[in-house]
């Protein structure tokens, strides 16, 4: 009981909820595209890749804030992305083997940069997060980023669709899959830059995928994935606050093991494909 | 015709009308695959021109339905047989427009017309071979389309299914429908389409199935 009391006093507790849950929404909707797209390896990829995209933007600007930060992202994830086709095309090294040597490269020189920057920086919030301490500034664009997600996601759900069934035949009726297959990525890089705070840069992976696999585990309607995987991100990551409070260990990680934890059961118990039930 | 900038078809013209069922029967690595795609508006032409109700078709028509061949598809993709169906109205209904009751009727309809209707909730995995054309072809109708593309429709069901199978697309064509379909078994060819087309990367002739499937024409395609 003394933790709701901790909640009712405190407005950074009171924000770091409204945040987390905010998050959670936000990606476990999104999470149902990535596993449509079964892209969950390059996510890793792309979520790792922020960090030297956000350390080079600190240098250049020498400063940091959450334009800056996107727009390094952004970069970093595109220059990685294509980096990875044109090596893959012009070698006989296929794409996810140069995605896994660019990416933990950029990685690794953003781990390097990092105490060489102009502004005070703590690898650890980079790495894991720090919802409990998220500034009004940060909860302000996670509502910004988690509403431009949910409503461009629901205005373009049919050509998107289409789009991850059958492209060939959703470019045959009309729908742009190029412009597409854009959005999705730029939805995803958004959704990454806005669960660092919660999460930080490894593990916002976990929310980004885990909450659309367990609702594959039990439905097949696909609206079904989308709001439930938006359901059970949100709720994880309230609990996780909770739990980490309870038992005194970091927030972000809480979230991601809660999440894992409710897939392993799901996976064992879930009446129609769960691994018992079989 | 290019396809990956190797020509992969040329010279091939062949008239044809609603109510007929026309095979597209040739060797492998022919072009059948690709003729129906590029009928279907799925790759482009380099030249050439289909012409459609008396206009030329410029780019993809509702009218047209493709069904791919069994391994392009995406089995495990998390859609119900219903859903599937209800993509037979995205064309219509563009990127915004509501789901209406009528478009929920059309739906209903096509699902039940392909006995369907008691399986419309089931994953399209958890479907039999058969179960899964009739599914596509619900989409096509639920398209209101009246042109039928299939790719090797019959590749894969057993005796049984393949028997219904082409009844139903006897029973679509015979309601006014055009359907065009890849095939492989010469030995059925006669019995599941009243005309056919002969492809080696050209045309090898059109024309009735009873009277052009003969060996010499087929030996003639085959080696061609």
């Amino acid at each position: 009981m003394s933790f709701i009391q901790t909640v009712i006093d405190n407005q950074f507790m009171q924000n770091a909820l409204i945040g987390a849950a905010l998050i959670g929404f936000a990606n476990g909707f999104f999470s149902g595209f990535v596993n449509l797209r079964r892209n969950a390896l390059s996510v890793s990829a792309l979520s790792h890749t922020m960090l030297p995209g956000i350390a080079i933007a600190i240098l250049v600007t020498q400063t940091l804030n959450h334009t800056n930060a996107f727009i390094g992202a952004l970069l970093a994830c595109l220059a990685v992305g294509l980096g990875s086709t044109l090596v893959s095309r012009n070698s006989r090294i296929h794409q996810d083997t140069a995605l896994s040597i660019i990416y933990t490269t950029a990685f690794a020189g953003g781990i390097a940069l990092l105490p060489h920057l102009p502004v005070a920086t703590n690898l650890h919030d980079w790495l894991f997060g720090n919802i409990i301490h998220i500034s009004e500034q940060d909860l302000n664009l996670v509502f910004t980023v988690s509403a431009i997600t949910l409503v461009l996601s629901n205005l373009f759900m049919r050509p998107m669709l289409l789009t991850l069934f059958e492209p060939n035949v959703a470019a045959a009726q009309g729908v742009p899959v190029r412009s597409m297959q854009y959005l999705g990525f730029t939805l995803l890089i958004l959704m990454l830059v806005a669960s660092l705070q919660a999460v930080g840069t490894i593990l916002s992976v976990g929310l980004l995928v885990t909450p659309g696999a367990i609702m594959l585990l039990f439905t097949d309607r696909t609206s079904a994935i989308f709001w439930g995987g938006a359901i059970i991100g949100s709720l994880s990551s309230i609990a996780g606050i909770f739990v980490a409070q309870l038992i005194d260990i970091q927030a972000g990680p809480a979230i991601i093991i809660l999440l894992g934890l409710l897939f392993l059961l799901s996976f064992l118990l879930s009446p129609r494909h769960g691994m018992l039930k079989k | 015709m290019l396809y990956r900038k190797i020509t992969a078809l040329k010279d091939i013209s062949f008239n044809t009308s609603c109510g007929n069922r026309v095979a597209l029967v040739g060797p492998n690595g022919a072009g059948k695959s690709t003729l129906l795609k590029a009928i279907a508006g799925l790759v482009p032409k380099s030249s050439g021109h289909i012409r459609w109700r008396g206009t030329q078709i410029k780019k993809w028509s509702r009218e047209f339905a493709y069904l791919p061949q069994r391994e392009e598809v995406d089995w495990d993709f998390p859609v119900t047989v219903r859903g599937l169906v209800e993509m037979g109205r995205y064309p219509q209904l563009g990127m915004w427009k509501r789901f209406s009751k009528k478009d929920a009727a059309t739906v209903d309809q096509a699902l039940q017309a392909l006995d369907l209707t008691e399986l419309q909730n089931r994953q399209i995995k958890e479907l039999s071979g058969g179960q899964q054309q009739r599914a596509f072809l619900a989409r096509a109708i639920a398209q209101e389309a009246h042109v039928l593309l299939l790719d090797e429709p019959f590749t894969g069901l057993d005796r049984t299914s393949s028997e219904a199978l082409g009844k139903l697309l006897n029973q679509l064509a015979q309601e006014g429908r055009l359907i065009i379909a890849s095939h492989h078994d010469m030995s059925t060819v006669k019995n599941l389409f009243n005309k056919v087309l002969l492809v080696n990367q050209s045309s090898c002739g059109f024309g009735n199935s009873d009277e052009l499937i003969t060996e010499e024409n087929l030996a003639a395609t085959f080696t061609h």
